[in-house]
């Protein structure tokens, strides 16, 4: 079915909100890859079986949904209209939640979520914790909708905003809106979306295109996969509207091949909206035509960086080029090309359809809206979060994220991906937006928040993030290359023992070159992990530097393992696990570890019940 | 799997014969083969007109190809942030042990090959193994051989 005017979209959302009955028992399962790897889709089934025996089935509706965001508490499932929450749902008590909450009216209690202070249930999802602090504009229908049907995004409103700019704006005021918004780009660099928008108008060219970044290879940050898994319509309708302010009839959209559940839901989702007459020729009627295509990356990270996502479009090798002329005056194929990243896009209809002044309500001053980040590490609930722009990361980490895991103490967490830097505790009352984040040596970056306790070497991260980037360099431009590769030499030299007195300085020299010579952003920030460490834990540095000594006990050749004679119970795990059979020891009695055959992989230390296992 | 000429074939014409779509179609073949074959690259280089030297600069280039043949089962230890703050790499070198291979490199029973790659995107499943297309998150050094043993047994 084609919708042809905005008042036929219109009368359409209204029968489908009619034909819902807002009553209808419905369960929501939790379709995001976290609930799914933990078995969500058995569930589901499990619900759909259990239904049918209890010949429940025709009254109630099993739906997958995108994301929810507490991942750490999954498979998630939440009853509506009752709105009952259920953490951890496994296929056995299935059975019992259906009949506690369908055939009882009442609720299971085991599955649902307790209060880790007070030890109290809680219902609904908006009064835990983790939801509370929470402002969800761009996961607004993640966990809500069934990301595969567009009839439940246009229900809630979706392409609502595409047909407001069509039928009432012209492409300038959509442009116009974008700017009074001050919409930067969510994708790390915080460049304002409208002015590139701008640009890329006022450039000269036949053609112009316009791309979604769904390149997504910041380790530690999934919320660009959850949209594209959970929302995908909202992505493209911001990419119409985008190409109708912009004067483009073609998109393309940049997904990670690691992300094959985003893949398969945009595609249903471009064939949808297509056939709905929302993408192709004459847009909801309107002589407007866009359409957009998927590319699949090749498992490059330095892809993510935009003349190299081109030229990865392209059908070349992701090498980026010189930024003599910016990209979108001369981009794909040298035609003006606009480059937004998944939530930039995503934010978009919000704009359009709310209005800018409702947009900037939320915010810093110099950083609107809000912002998705994924809180990962060492911390209790970790998810999804998407907070107002200038919550402090301490409400971030300790309201929403309840803390460091078996509440050890902070030391760091580390935002921006490799370009970013790692945060010590005397900055946790700082504000998160764009500057803020720069002026402490980090960066917003793409949202990625990995929170770090006290057994987190931060030599060992700036290593970790070196050693990543020497993988990821592409090779283009000497700085980053060489760079790296002598930044790595010199932290596998001090993390293993062998550290010299002015390694610190000749670390900070070389990323000093590193930053001011590179060709790309990748390398221009490449040292910011080390930089930053060293800033804020010299001291680490000097213990292994000096007293050849990993504070942390993470780096293998600075630390031994020893077990208390008097915590030992016996058990014999750690004899079983160690892979080098270096423990010794009879069953019941206190265990012993021969240190010259032990490997120090820890695999002991882990598994030890009691935590007899020492490391000095 | 023996070579065929007419899927390739069948590619590259998916994909209209278009030569910016070279990335795309030796995803395709790598799909079918799990890896590049040397006569898909002489093939799509006649067809497309592309010298061979530069087919061969993107199947380097990367990650998502190889050009060794690969293990029935892909082994994939997440080395993401949050999963080498939880002792990914450990894993990782379990798995090494275990399976006493390098990571990169397939066992010579051609059944498993080992890879550790940056960060798969599901950090609350750190450390996270994804084997094949199935995850396997929380991961531990005693879980190490139950996940092999898995795949062994179900070929």
């Amino acid at each position: 079915m084609r919708i042809e005017s905005a008042a036929k979209l219109e009368s359409y959302r209204t029968s489908l909100v009619e034909s819902q009955d807002p009553d209808r028992q419905k369960i929501l399962v939790c379709g995001g890859t976290g609930c799914l790897s933990n078995g969500s889709m058995e569930v589901a089934h499990v619900f759909e079986e259990e239904l049918k025996a209890q010949n429940l089935k025709a009254n109630v509706d099993v739906k997958m949904t995108g994301c929810h965001g507490f991942c750490e508490r999954g498979p998630l499932v939440v009853f509506l209209p009752q709105g009952v929450f259920y953490e951890r749902v496994g296929p056995k008590q299935v059975p019992d939640i259906v009949k506690s909450t369908l055939v009882e009216g009442g609720v299971f209690k085991k599955n649902l979520y307790k209060d880790p202070n007070t030890k109290k249930e809680i219902l609904s999802e908006e009064n835990i914790p983790f939801y509370k602090g929470q402002l969800r504009w761009v996961l607004r229908n993640n966990g809500k909708i069934d990301p595969t049907n567009i009839d439940e995004y246009i229900a809630v409103g979706g392409y609502g905003a595409l047909a407001r700019a069509l039928s009432d704006m012209t492409p300038s005021e959509v442009v116009e809106e974008v700017e009074k918004a001050d919409l930067r780009g969510r994708g790390g660099g915080g460049f304002p979306a409208g002015r590139k928008w701008r640009t890329v108008i006022d450039a000269e060219g036949e053609r112009k295109f316009i791309i979604c970044n769904g390149d997504e290879g910041d380790p530690g940050a999934f919320m660009d996969r959850s949209i594209m898994e959970g929302d995908p319509h909202s992505v493209i309708e911001g990419m119409i509207i985008g190409a109708y302010a912009i004067g483009t009839d073609t998109g393309y959209i940049y997904v990670r091949m690691e992300y094959p559940l985003a893949l398969k839901n945009l595609k249903k989702a471009l064939d949808d909206a297509r056939e709905m007459g929302f993408l192709g020729k004459n847009v909801l009627g309107t002589d407007f035509s866009f359409d957009i295509e998927i590319v699949r990356g090749g498992g490059a990270f330095v892809c993510g960086e935009s003349s190299a996502l081109m030229a990865s479009i392209m059908g070349k090798v992701g090498e980026p080029r010189a930024k003599y002329v910016r990209s979108a005056e001369k981009g794909l194929w040298d035609l003006p090309t606009n480059l937004n990243n998944v939530e930039t896009w995503a934010n978009v209809p919000l704009i359009i359809g709310r209005g800018a002044d409702w947009f900037t309500s939320v915010g810093t001053d110099t950083s609107k809206g809000t912002k998705v980040f994924s809180l990962v590490g060492s911390v209790k609930n970790v998810g999804l979060v998407e907070v107002p722009m200038g919550y402090t990361l301490r409400q971030i980490i300790y309201d929403i994220g309840g803390g460091i895991l078996n509440d050890r103490a902070f030391k760091a967490v580390q935002t921006g991906g490799p370009s970013g830097g790692c945060i010590p505790e005397k900055y946790l009352d700082t504000k998160v937006d764009f500057d803020e984040l720069t002026k402490l040596g980090s960066m917003m970056g793409s949202g990625g928040m990995i929170v770090m306790d006290d057994q987190t070497c931060m030599v060992d991260i700036a290593k970790y993030f070196i050693n990543f980037l020497v993988d990821e360099s592409c090779g283009k431009c000497v700085p980053c290359r060489e760079g790296l590769r002598q930044m790595l030499i010199i932290l596998e030299r001090i993390t293993s023992g062998e550290g010299k007195d002015g390694d610190i300085e000749l670390l900070e020299d070389l990323g000093g070159a590193m930053t001011w010579g590179s060709l790309c952003a990748l390398g221009g920030s490449a040292a910011n992990p080390v930089i930053s460490t060293i800033k804020y834990f010299r001291d680490e540095y000097e213990a292994h530097i000096k007293e050849k000594r990993c504070p942390a006990g993470v780096c293998p050749d600075l630390i031994e393992f020893s077990i208390d004679k008097d915590a030992c119970i016996g058990c014999t795990r750690c004899a079983k696990v160690c892979p080098v059979s270096a423990i010794a020891g009879e069953n019941k009695k206190p265990h012993t570890i021969d240190k010259s055959i032990c490997i120090r992989c820890r695999a002991c230390y882990e598994v030890c019940p009691t935590d007899a296992v020492r490391i000095t | 799997m023996s070579y065929n000429p007419a899927f390739v074939e069948n590619v590259i014409n998916s994909f209209g014969s278009e030569k910016s779509r070279i990335i795309q179609m030796l995803q395709d073949i790598q799909s079918e083969y799990r890896y590049i074959p040397r006569e898909a690259v002489a093939q799509l280089s006649e067809t497309l007109d592309i010298p061979e030297p530069q087919i061969y600069h993107i199947a380097t280039f990367y990650k998502a190809f190889s050009l060794e043949p690969r293990g029935r089962h892909e082994i994939k230890v997440c080395l993401g942030t949050a999963c080498h703050i939880k002792g990914g790499k450990r894993i990782a070198e379990g798995f090494e042990r275990s399976l006493n291979v390098k990571a990169g490199k397939t066992t010579s029973d051609k059944m498993f090959t080992l890879e550790t790659v940056n960060c798969l995107g599901a950090c609350a499943l750190a450390p996270l193994v994804q084997v094949d297309e199935d995850n396997h998150g929380k991961m531990t050094m005693e879980k190490i051989e139950r996940v092999i043993n898995a795949y062994i047994n179900n070929k």
